[in-house]
């Protein structure tokens, strides 16, 4: 296989997860902040933390992983999106590095601050709609290069019906993956109160969630017609990610196996971002970076995928203990674990 | 202001506010490692409830090193795009190693931070400390190397304005990499120690729990140890890096020894002011020959001056004033580590409030003194961001509102810095250590023994 193809396997992947963590993350920190302002943060809030507290971290990491990794396989692209995305990578960075310390401040601090609560958790949502811009102007037509260099046409993408469903799509995607993982993890800690609860509001999720999918395929149709007609040659993987979402839907419903259906829902964005990435080939940025003229230079490709192999052998097993100890150890999923902190 | 100026102010806050946090990062783990082992082996629990203490308070200052670890990581891309586009297909192998360590570190933390009570073998536990301290020591280095590598650039011929011959290893382990990663996880090592050293020696003169006195005796003294090793090997690095500078970056070792006549027997010029005109030097303390002596371990050695450098490549020659400061207060943690012992093992008392001020001001001393460092290491390669290849004007995007940017990081740097400082004061203030080690591990073990 070539390292172009090597490349944006690995950094597809990776950005994979981190939408998925991220939205379990994200989504988790406002649905904390939502509950103390209903007055159930009782309920939900501690299983809430349980699972939060050990992973923040790693949450972060998979984002620098991703930026780390495109500008090293592809330098081209840091000098693109670095220049265009001066100002709204710029309020992500802000909006991420708030959430990031708040929470800790929050989780820390001898008593919960409403503010601080509400700081992080609605920074929360604000966050994947920020980072979204970053996929919305690799479609193209956001951008003008002239001979100053490289600027980034804001009225363009503030007017554009495709930027803003990518931007709700994301939002919605925290909340309903979030709430799905939820009710997962309370369930696990037979938390009986908190399962209905996330229950209710996956479910809640899941009809925006169908809608604002349509919207960003108009959208796509509108904005970049060649993207659109490639996206339909591999219908299939889109119509599979629907077939999922339908289990999954059904298995919440019928509150039987909130882990399979949780499965059923990374399969389901998995099958439909990886249905995205593959039709968007070869462009990263459509038109200027082409993942076969821009990767960086062999030896260079080659020292990456090797680091990046063996980073592996030492991330999987060390991501698998975390894992046991705090998501799959029942008695720590129950609470009753006593470690004190 | 034009766009140069202020791509490098807005780095120069990101950086200086995230050293802050990530100098904590590299070296408290060296700090909860050592108290964790003591308590373990001795059966005591006062080290072992400090060991947890600091840990908890590390957690915060870990959550603010990272999310400005991250704006960091973005912005040299966001304000330097045609630097990354160019250097990217360099450094691009030490930056993916390093967000592995991180990746690595951030893994063993929470592990570490929520399993103390939940192995049978306390042993199990300590063991976590060893990933930690190899993951955050790990991402030192490699963040270093790519900083070495735009200092002294190797591994690779620029040919029309392109790179060839790339080779990823001998552009990481270039001239410079060693002396500065010795000197960087040194220095990190040393600051963090003594950061503690600071907290126990005011916990000492202003605390109101008197039960805690032993306890913060007892962190002193360790502190003391290590901190004595540490800044011992600081000063060993520092060493090293004047004949590194002397050998590979004249520029930068002339500019800030204000050094304008290259010779032998060239003085070593402590404090001083300069009157950049006519290139004197009053008010200086001066040591006869001695420059000439630390670059290369012989008075006859001959250092290059300014003069001798074509002027358009001169670093500016304010970074004497930073050189001054890291040596001062680096070899004060030094001394006053030294001092601690003699008290000790002599008839003074080396609790005495005079010295617990002197060993209170260690810690934000060389915490002064890591910012002096980095402000003389990094404007001491003006005018280039990659030496020699790629001048910092040539680098900076082209994007506007790089001014708003600034003005949003300052605010952002502001909240996170006084919420962090808050959180951290109350973490600790309400509740005596004493209580804690009784919350944490009961009555029986009263008096500190397991």
């Amino acid at each position: 296989m070539s390292y172009e193809i090597i490349g944006i396997t690995v950094l597809w992947t990776f950005l994979y997860g981190y939408i998925i963590i991220a939205s379990i993350d994200f989504g988790a920190g406002f649905f904390n902040f939502y509950s103390k302002v209903t007055g159930t943060d009782n309920i939900i809030s501690p299983i809430i933390g349980r699972y939060l507290n050990p992973v923040w971290e790693v949450t972060n990491v998979f984002f620098v992983f991703f930026f780390v990794g495109i500008v090293g396989f592809y330098p081209d692209t840091a000098y693109y999106y670095g220049t265009a995305l001066l100002i709204p990578a710029s309020i992500a960075l802000i909006l991420l590095s708030i959430r990031g310390s708040y929470y800790a401040f929050n989780s820390y601090n001898k008593e919960s601050k409403m503010s601080w609560a509400f700081l992080y958790g609605v920074t929360g949502l604000l966050i994947p709609a920020s980072l979204s811009v970053a996929l919305v102007i690799s479609e193209g037509g956001y951008i003008i290069q002239d001979d100053s260099g490289i600027q980034l046409n804001l009225e363009e993408l503030l007017f554009s019906t495709y930027s803003w469903s990518v931007v709700f799509l994301a939002i919605i995607t925290v909340l309903y993956v979030s709430s799905a993982f939820l009710t997962f993890y309370a369930n696990r800690a037979r938390a009986k109160e908190a399962t209905e609860l996330t229950r209710r509001w996956f479910l809640i999720w899941t009809l925006p969630m169908l809608v604002i999918t349509q919207f960003v395929f108009l959208g796509l149709r509108d904005h970049n017609y060649e993207h659109f007609t490639n996206a339909q040659n591999v219908w299939y993987l889109f119509g599979l990610s629907l077939l999922f979402m339908g289990i999954a839907v059904y298995l919440v419903w019928r509150r039987i196996n909130y882990g399979l259906a949780f499965i059923m829902i990374m399969m389901q964005y998995g099958f439909a971002f990886f249905g995205y990435g593959i039709s968007k080939m070869p462009y990263i940025l459509y038109p200027y970076v082409e993942i076969n003229t821009s990767v960086v230079n062999d030896a260079m490709a080659l020292a990456l995928t090797v680091v990046f192999v063996l980073g592996l052998f030492m991330l999987i097993p060390s991501l698998g203990l975390l894992l046991r100890l705090f998501l799959f150890d029942k008695d720590y999923v129950q609470g009753k674990d006593n470690s004190k902190y | 202001m034009d766009d140069v100026i202020l791509g490098r102010v807005l780095t120069a806050t990101t950086l200086g506010f995230h050293i802050i946090f990530a100098t904590i990062g590299v070296g408290m783990p060296i700090v909860f490692m050592v108290l964790e082992f003591l308590g373990i082996r001795k059966k005591d629990t006062d080290y072992l409830t400090m060991a947890r203490r600091i840990a908890k308070g590390y957690t915060v200052t870990v959550a603010v090193g990272v999310v400005t670890g991250t704006i960091i990581g973005l912005q040299l891309s966001l304000i330097w795009p045609d630097f990354m586009r160019l250097g990217g297909q360099i450094i691009a192998l030490p930056l993916f190693m390093e967000t592995f360590a991180f990746f690595f570190e951030a893994i063993f933390l929470g592990i570490f931070l929520y399993t103390w009570d939940r192995f049978k073998n306390p042993w199990h536990h300590w063991l976590l400390n060893i990933p930690i301290v190899i993951g955050s020591s790990l991402s030192a280095v490699f963040i270093t190397t790519v900083n070495s590598f735009m200092n002294t650039p190797a591994g690779f011929d620029m040919v029309d304005g392109e790179l060839i011959n790339i080779d990823p290893l001998a552009a990481m382990f270039n001239p410079s990499t060693w002396v500065r990663v010795f000197h960087v996880v040194a220095t990190a090592y040393t600051t963090a120690i003594f950061l503690i050293a600071s907290i126990g020696a005011f916990k000492l003169l202003r605390s109101k729990f008197n039960e805690d006195r032993e306890y913060h005796k007892k962190g002193l003294k360790v502190m003391m140890v290590v901190g004595l090793i540490a800044a011992s090997m600081t000063a060993l690095a520092g060493d090293l890096s004047a004949k590194f500078l002397h050998e590979h970056q004249p520029e930068k070792l002339a500019a800030l020894e204000w050094h304008f006549e290259t010779e032998d027997n060239a003085d070593l010029i402590l404090f001083g002011m300069l009157d950049e005109e006519n290139q004197e030097v009053k008010y200086e303390l001066r040591i006869p020959s001695f420059l000439s002596f630390l670059a290369g371990s012989s008075f006859d050695t001959e250092v290059t001056g300014l003069n001798d450098i074509p002027e358009d490549e001169h670093p500016p020659l304010v970074i004497h004033y930073f050189f001054d400061i890291m040596v001062f207060f680096g070899f004060y943690a030094l001394g006053i580590s030294i001092l601690y012992f003699i008290a000790k093992f002599t008839r003074l008392d080396e609790h005495h409030p005079a010295l617990l001020y002197a060993y209170v001001l260690t810690g934000p001393l060389t915490m002064a003194a890591i910012e002096a460092g980095w402000f003389l290491a990094e404007m001491g390669r003006q005018p280039w961001i990659l030496r020699g290849y790629m001048r910092v004007s040539e680098a900076v995007t082209n994007a506007d509102g790089l001014g708003v940017t600034l003005v949003a990081f300052v605010i952002l740097y502001a909240l996170l810095g006084f919420t962090c400082s808050y959180v951290l004061l109350r973490m600790f203030k309400g509740k005596s250590a004493q209580q804690d080690r009784f919350d944490l591990y009961g009555e029986r073990y009263k008096g500190g023994q397991l």
